[in-house]
C-alpha cells in the first residue's frame, strides 16, 4: 500500500478540531495548556455546545486563550475568574461556563475568588492547570510549588520554613459543600488525555444537572520554568508532582 | 502482521518541535527533521512510515494540533 493510498480524507482518524482557530498558540514547545485548549476544543464540539458555551480566561500564560478557541469568552482580572464566571452563569443559565486557570491564578491571588465560588454553588466548571509555577513572569514559586523544587524565587528550593508548604487547594475545595465534581488528573500520555477528556466532558455536562461547581485540575509542565525539555518535564512531573498531587476523583456526588 | 496501515501529515510550519509525538509512537515512527522551519524548529516527520498504524498517538499528545492522522484497512 502507498502512501498515497492511505493519506486520503475519508482515512481520517485524527485532526485538529474545527473549534481551534488559525492562529498559533504563544505557549513555549510541549507545553500542557495546547493539549488542554485541544481537549476543550474537541469536547465542546463533539457536545455541539459551542454556541452556548463561554469561557473566562485568566491572568497567566493562558490569558490569550480566547485567541484559540472559537467560542464566546470574557478575560477577567488576576484570579478573579470565579466571581465573572458567577456573574454570567447567574444571568445566563442556560450558558456553559467555565474558568480557565493557573495554580498561581487560582491559588494564591485568587484564593479567596475560588473558595467562596465553591462555597456558593456556583452552576461553573473550573479548568484549572497546576504546573507548579507561575509561568508567564518567568517561573516564580507559587502555591503548588513542590518542597525542594528551584524556581527563580526558590533558586535553592522551596524551604517550608521560609515558604510555607505546598498547598493542595483541589482536596480543600472539595470539602465545600457547593462543589459536585473534583478530580485531578494529568495529560501526559495519550491514556492520561484520553481520561482527562472524559473527565472534562463530565464536567461539562453536570452544567444541565445545576448540581454546583466541577472543578478538573490537570497537573501540567511548564518546561521553559522548569527549564527541562518537555519530556523531561513529563518524567519529573510523574516522579515529583504526582506524589503530592496524586490523579483520580476526590469527590463525585 | 498488523491490519491497518497509517500515516501522519505534520503542518510542519506550525511544529515546535517538542518531541512528545515522538515518544508518544508505540512504533517509532516518528522523528524530530535534522533540517528546522521557518521558525527554526527541528520539524516533526515519519522517519519509518511503513511502521505507522494509525492508532493517533501522536494526534492526541500534540498540543499545537499540527498532526493529522490517517489509519486504513489492509485489504487480504
Ligand atoms: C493583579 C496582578 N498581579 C500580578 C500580576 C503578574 N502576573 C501575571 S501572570 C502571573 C502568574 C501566573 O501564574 P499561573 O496562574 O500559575 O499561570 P501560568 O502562567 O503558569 O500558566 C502573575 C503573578 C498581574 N498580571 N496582575
Ligand atoms: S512559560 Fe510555561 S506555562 Fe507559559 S507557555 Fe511556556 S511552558 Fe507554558
Ligand atoms: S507533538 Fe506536535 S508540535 Fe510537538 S514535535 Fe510533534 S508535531 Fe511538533
Amino acid at each position: 500500500m502507498e502512501l498515497t493510498d492511505i493519506i486520503k480524507a475519508e482515512n481520517i482518524v485524527s485532526q485538529k478540531s474545527k473549534l481551534i482557530t488559525e492562529n498559533v498558540m504563544h505557549y513555549c514547545p510541549g507545553c500542557t495548556h495546547g493539549v488542554v485548549h485541544k481537549l476543550l476544543a474537541e469536547i465542546i464540539e463533539e457536545l455541539d455546545i459551542q454556541e452556548k458555551t463561554i469561557g473566562v480566561s485568566p491572568v497567566g500564560c493562558a490569558v490569550f486563550a480566547y485567541n484559540y478557541l472559537d467560542i464566546d469568552w470574557s478575560q477577567a482580572a488576576h484570579g478573579r475568574a470565579p466571581a465573572v464566571a458567577t456573574a454570567i452563569s447567574r444571568l445566563q443559565p442556560e450558558k456553559y461556563v467555565f474558568t480557565y486557570q493557573g495554580d498561581g491564578d487560582l491559588a494564591s491571588i485568587g484564593c479567596a475568588e475560588i473558595m467562596h465560588a465553591c462555597n456558593r454553588g456556583e452552576n461553573i466548571v473550573v479548568i484549572f492547570v497546576n504546573n507548579a509555577i507561575y509561568g508567564m513572569t518567568g517561573g516564580q514559586m507559587s502555591p503548588t510549588t513542590l518542597l525542594g523544587q528551584v524556581t527563580s524565587t526558590t533558586p535553592h528550593g522551596r524551604d517550608e520554613k521560609l515558604n510555607g508548604f505546598p498547598i493542595k487547594i483541589t482536596e480543600l475545595l472539595a470539602q465545600l459543600d457547593g462543589t459536585c465534581y473534583v478530580t485531578r488528573q494529568s495529560a501526559d500520555t495519550p491514556g492520561a488525555i484520553r481520561k482527562t477528556k472524559k473527565a472534562i466532558t463530565k464536567a461539562f455536562q453536570n452544567t444541565r444537572l445545576a448540581k454546583g461547581v466541577s472543578i478538573v485540575e490537570i497537573v501540567g509542565t511548564c518546561s521553559s520554568g522548569w527549564k527541562m525539555s518537555p519530556v523531561a518535564s513529563n518524567e519529573w512531573m510523574r516522579e515529583h508532582m504526582f506524589k503530592k498531587y496524586p490523579i483520580g476523583d476526590i469527590k463525585d456526588i | 502482521m498488523a491490519k491497518f496501515r497509517g500515516a501522519i501529515v505534520v503542518d510542519t510550519e506550525s511544529c515546535k518541535g517538542c518531541n512528545l509525538c515522538v515518544v508518544a509512537c508505540p512504533t517509532h515512527v516518528i522523528e524530530l527533521n535534522t533540517d528546522v522551519n521557518g521558525k527554526g524548529y527541528h520539524y516533526s516527520y515519519m522517519k519509518n512510515p511503513t511502521s505507522c498504524i494509525g492508532c493517533a498517538n501522536c494526534g492526541l499528545v500534540c498540543p499545537d494540533s499540527v498532526i493529522t492522522v490517517y489509519k486504513k484497512a489492509i485489504d487480504k
